[in-house]
């Protein structure tokens, strides 16, 4: 066959360029919905708590992903620092899935319990006021929201959708997001990542 | 992984990598009498362009990129469930990774852990080696010059919540500390409150309202805050309430700030680090925070 019988001809080109594109979707994107490893919970991944998924839902709004990635590579330089690598089983619940590859600020697969509620208050109105040489801004803003409870309803239901297995009623319990402001979700979310893994 | 899908992704490589050599092999064959007749029929001003096969260099360069695959996929894990010949695997690279650096880190900080605090605090490689385990992991609440921040407290002045010796420093740094201030004030009238305000700045050399005024806050004093603070307001290393009397402020020391302190109570927690530091680390780190108060 002649390369110009190739090129001038539409309808063959056209066939030969999807297979030769989707050849590594296939082999490297699809059996990946089907992997134990990637489709199930690693051992004491749980739900996110309605005040927490409410909280991720800021971290993405606020667009926290542009600068913090949430995924820790196996390699030592990373684990001295933040803690035991990330692996897929830990995201399963995450949609979409926070892991970035974009480090202006550190990586928070592993923040929970790193540093105090308060200090989380304090560093998320003001960043420079606990650390001088931070180039991060302020979200001052969080603590005047306060959280919306008709939407917690729906983000519940897109979650269950998406495979997250709430159980019934999660979304009717309000008592623990009444009131709060989007401040505290945040911190609340802040500070239960990575503590459902081994360390 | 499941068989089939490791079957699948098997067939479709190799599949691919096939296809691969029969395009080189298709697209590189051109007898050579063809040659000088393949032309695409663009001609400008004379210069005609030519449908000639790749440069030798250049379509063995693509083979060997198959030859390549074909051995990489026989030496590493690629091949569906096949595990490779080497049998390398990310987390074996890393478990020996962290073997090397744990041997390399156990036998650096092997020469400081029987050395006392004293010696460690002259040692200034140890003490270089302390502040860069302080801006790791100190650094964000403390600060990097260690002068702390409103409710964080500053390690350079020498004044210690929990006691400054060398067992308090590292207890801190094992376990962690929970300081619990109570909202007492909440239950006072304004008079009351503004009285025990008066009373703690009469400690300071700053000026307070009038005798009567602090002597009702005393009062007042004796009754809510004299069980941590003591009689003398000097405070207690053993549950880390603060000495009232040395002008040295956690969150601040201005009548607003102490009002609110006595509103809403405070809540200090130093979390803990003995997941995080090994215990070599730990008593590097209690010396090189003592050091800090003693510049």
């Amino acid at each position: 066959m002649k390369h110009e019988d190739l090129e001038k001809n539409m309808g063959i080109m056209g066939v030969l360029i999807v297979l030769v594109i989707s050849v590594a979707g296939l082999v490297e994107i699809l059996p990946l919905f089907f992997q134990t490893q990637v489709i199930e919970p690693a051992p004491n991944v749980r739900p996110y708590t309605p005040l927490e998924l409410v909280g991720r839902d800021v971290y993405v709004r606020e667009g926290c992903y542009n600068c913090h990635s949430q995924m820790i590579r196996p390699f030592v330089s990373e684990t001295a620092r933040y803690g035991a690598y990330s692996t897929a089983g830990e995201s399963v619940y995450d949609y979409p899935f926070q892991w970035g590859s974009k480090r202006t600020g550190p990586d928070l697969a592993r923040i929970g319990g790193r540093y105090t509620d308060d200090w989380h208050y304090a560093h998320l109105m003001d960043p420079r006021s606990v650390v001088q040489e931070s180039n991060m801004p302020g979200f001052p803003w969080l603590a005047e929201n306060t959280v919306d409870t008709d939407l917690l309803k729906t983000k519940v239901e897109v979650m269950r959708k998406l495979g997250v297995p709430y159980e019934e009623g999660v979304e009717d319990d309000l008592s623990a997001v009444e009131g709060k402001t989007e401040m505290e979700a945040l911190i609340a979310y802040l500070q239960m990542l990575g503590t459902n893994v081994k360390k | 992984m499941k068989p089939e899908w490791s079957n699948w992704i098997v067939i479709f490589t190799i599949l691919n990598i096939l296809g691969m050599y029969w395009l080189l092999k298709a697209t590189s064959k051109q007898p050579k009498e063809e040659l000088e007749k393949e032309n695409t029929g663009h001609e400008w001003d004379g210069i005609v362009e030519l449908n000639n096969p790749l440069p030798r260099w250049w379509l063995y360069l693509f083979y060997f990129t198959i030859f390549f695959a074909l051995g990489y996929l026989f030496l590493y894990p690629g091949l569906g469930d096949n595990k490779g010949y080497l049998d390398w695997t990310q987390e074996g690279r890393y478990e020996e990774n962290l073997e090397a650096y744990k041997a390399k880190a156990d036998a650096y900080y092997a020469k400081y852990a029987d050395m006392p605090h004293e010696e460690l605090m002259q040692d200034a490689q140890a003490m270089k080696t302390g502040r860069s385990i302080f801006l790791n992991n100190c650094a964000a609440c403390h600060g990097s010059d260690a002068g702390g921040a409103k409710g964080f407290p500053n390690l350079t002045d020498d004044d210690w919540l929990y006691g400054g010796e060398e067992e308090n420093i590292v207890a801190t740094l094992e376990n962690g500390r929970q300081g619990m201030m109570p909202a007492l004030g909440a239950g006072m009238t304004d008079e009351e409150l503004e009285s025990v305000v008066q009373f703690i700045l009469s400690h300071t050399s700053r000026e307070t309202a009038s005798e009567d005024v602090v002597a009702a806050g005393k009062a007042k004093y004796d009754v809510m805050c004299v069980a941590c603070h003591g009689a003398d307001a000097k405070g207690s290393h053993f549950i880390g309430a603060p000495n009232l009397t040395d002008d040295i402020w956690l969150y601040g020391g201005e009548e607003a700030d102490i009002r609110e302190t006595l509103l809403n109570g405070r809540n200090g927690i130093m979390p803990a680090h003995k997941e995080i530091l090994s215990p070599a680390q730990i008593h590097l780190m209690a010396a090189y925070v003592k050091s800090l108060g003693q510049q």
